[in-house]
């Protein structure tokens, strides 16, 4: 059997279509709704169109574009977060074996499996107390639950790959630990600890429970913006929002196409999003 | 400075965030689920909290809800990856656009997914229209239930658009490892297709199917944002009846949605133990 069948049957190309078109279908009615004027029942496409959903949606106004700032200062916050207290720990795990190792990544990895609604509520009262809810950084740290356990083991994934004698060599020849760092480890690293940092990034952009539980009401992210909107019946709005929610993971995905396939961990990494 | 202190101040950090987060969020919640808050005055232990979730009639039926959505989800999920997954990994023209478009709802969020089914399944969705189109119905409510009905179709069809890429990346990535001469030989050996797909591909690629089915169930089973866009009223979700019963204005409540939040802790916990004895088990084999 050293032949091997090219190409597929037309069974086989009507469910890849069937599935494909499935797969897409639901994106495109939010792109529809953002750009219509009147869309009433029984329309298959909207009678009139504008561009009033944008307007509004870019105007000072709306709170829109202070959810989108807020959404991404606290990403970022939290990513910052991650790469500060994952990184050392992805490279203890990726380069050395000790004793209580699998412990530890049971625990590294718990908060991935363990819905953040269990674990938020008790939360909650702590961070009343220490003034941490209703406030951005709150959210920022309560997003590190679901974002840092993803930066630990990419990093971890990252350094199992990785030689530290390099490093000890920049040392003998010289230089400090601070610029073997600099030169020698970060430029060794920074591939993997990008695809970290935009999973983390897009992992803190994606969460709503928790930041619904911890913001209180008074931390608007785009998520908790979409879901009020798409509540309230506000279809054009809710498709304007929804598209520029998207936007940010729909451009790391193309950027990351050819990695994502081949990689489990990458695709483990998408799912808290 | 020895190996042994280099990995545990390496460690230090990220294992403090994750106890004082994660166990120490379980741990609250497990202690105010039992009434127990001395920082905001609760002395008292008791088991009010547990007594009265399970002597109510509701909770069995959200129990029974989020449970059936998690299994007919991860189960249609899992069978629609495996198909897509044997068409992606075999080679043919547009493979590149195929394969790009099959991973473009990765990153979407669950909520804008959950919008989108929203808008095409609803009784005026975009559905609903193509059949009033084709005569079918006369008026939006002739359209069947498909969101915030008792059979959770909406529900279900969100976690299914987004987990059949998932669990198919998954996939892909292992049947690539693994190769097709194993396939092959068994073809050659006089395995028709189905026999060298069950007894063959199936059992290779069992692991990531399990680790990815595991992940899948308790994502499902704890996920609050979609059954509280696209679900009904009642009974809810556990994970929406735990945040309604939480916000209820009356704080004597709180109590019952910790329990809550415990039970679906202890439903993951659950899963991971049963997925750790299944993969030892397959690595003994």
């Amino acid at each position: 059997m050293t032949i091997k069948k090219q190409g597929l049957s037309w069974i086989a190309w009507l469910s890849l279509g069937l599935m494909l078109t499935w797969l897409i279908l639901p994106l495109l009615p939010l792109a529809l709704w953002s750009i219509s004027h009147r869309w009433y029942f029984p329309d298959i496409l909207p009678s009139e169109y504008s561009l009033h959903a944008w307007k509004y949606v870019f105007s000072d106004t709306a709170g829109v574009m202070t959810a989108l700032g807020q959404t991404t200062l606290i990403a970022l916050g939290t990513t910052a977060l991650a790469v500060l207290i994952g990184v050392p720990a992805g490279r203890a795990l990726g380069l050395y074996h000790f004793k209580g190792k699998a412990l530890v990544e049971l625990l590294i990895l718990a908060p991935t499996i363990v819905p953040g609604i269990a674990v938020v509520l008790g939360i909650h009262v702590v961070f009343l107390k220490l003034g941490l809810a209703n406030s951005l950084f709150g959210v920022m740290i309560v997003h590190l639950i679901p974002a840092l356990p993803y930066m630990v083991l990419v990093m971890a994934g990252v350094f199992a790959n990785y030689n530290p004698a390099i490093e000890a060599q920049a040392r003998s020849l010289g230089a400090n630990p601070l610029q073997a760092f600099w030169y020698v480890t970060l430029p060794a690293i920074l591939p993997g600890l990008l695809v970290g940092c935009f999973f983390t990034f897009l992992v803190s952009w994606s969460q709503y429970i928790l930041t619904l539980v911890i913001g209180g009401g008074r931390v608007a992210t785009l998520p908790l913006l979409l879901f009020n909107f798409a509540t309230s019946g506000r279809n054009d709005i809710t498709g304007a929002i929804g598209i520029l929610y998207i936007l940010p993971g729909v451009i790391v995905l193309v950027l990351a196409a050819r990695h994502l396939s081949g990689r489990n961990s990458a695709a483990g990494s998408l799912r808290q999003i | 400075m020895s190996d042994r202190w280099k990995i545990a101040l390496l460690l230090a950090p990220a294992v403090l965030v994750i106890t004082c987060l994660f166990l120490g969020g379980l741990a609250l919640g497990f202690a105010r689920s039992l009434n127990y808050m001395p920082l905001i005055g609760l002395n008292d232990i008791n088991l009010n909290a547990y007594v009265s979730i399970l002597s109510s009639s509701g909770f069995y039926k959200s129990l029974l809800l989020t449970t059936y959505i998690s299994f007919t989800s991860t189960l249609v999920s899992c069978v629609l990856a495996i198909g897509a997954a044997m068409i992606l990994r075999r080679s043919f023209i547009g493979k590149p656009i195929a394969s790009f478009l099959f991973q473009v709802n990765l990153t979407v969020p669950h909520l804008v997914g959950a919008i989108g089914i929203l808008y095409l399944f609803s009784q005026s969705g975009f559905f609903a229209r193509l059949a009033y189109e084709f005569e079918l119905i006369s008026r939006p409510a002739d359209f069947p239930a498909m969101v915030f009905d008792p059979a959770a179709i909406g529900i279900i069809l969100q976690y299914v658009w987004k987990e059949v890429p998932f669990i198919g990346v998954i996939l892909l990535a292992n049947m690539q490892t693994i190769g097709a001469d194993y396939e092959a030989a068994a073809r050659s050996l006089g395995a028709n297709r189905w026999q060298s797909f069950r007894f063959v591909l199936l059992p290779l690629i069992l692991p990531g199917l399990l680790s990815a089915s595991m992940i899948v169930f308790a994502f499902t089973f704890g996920a609050y944002e979609i059954p509280a866009l696209l679900g009904q009223n009642f009974p809810s979700s556990l994970p929406v009846l735990a945040y309604d019963t939480f916000t209820d204005v009356d704080l004597t409540a709180r109590p019952e949605a910790m329990a809550l939040a415990m039970i679906i802790a202890l439903a993951s916990a659950l899963l991971i133990a049963g997925y750790v004895k299944l993969a030892r088990r397959h690595v003994r084999q």
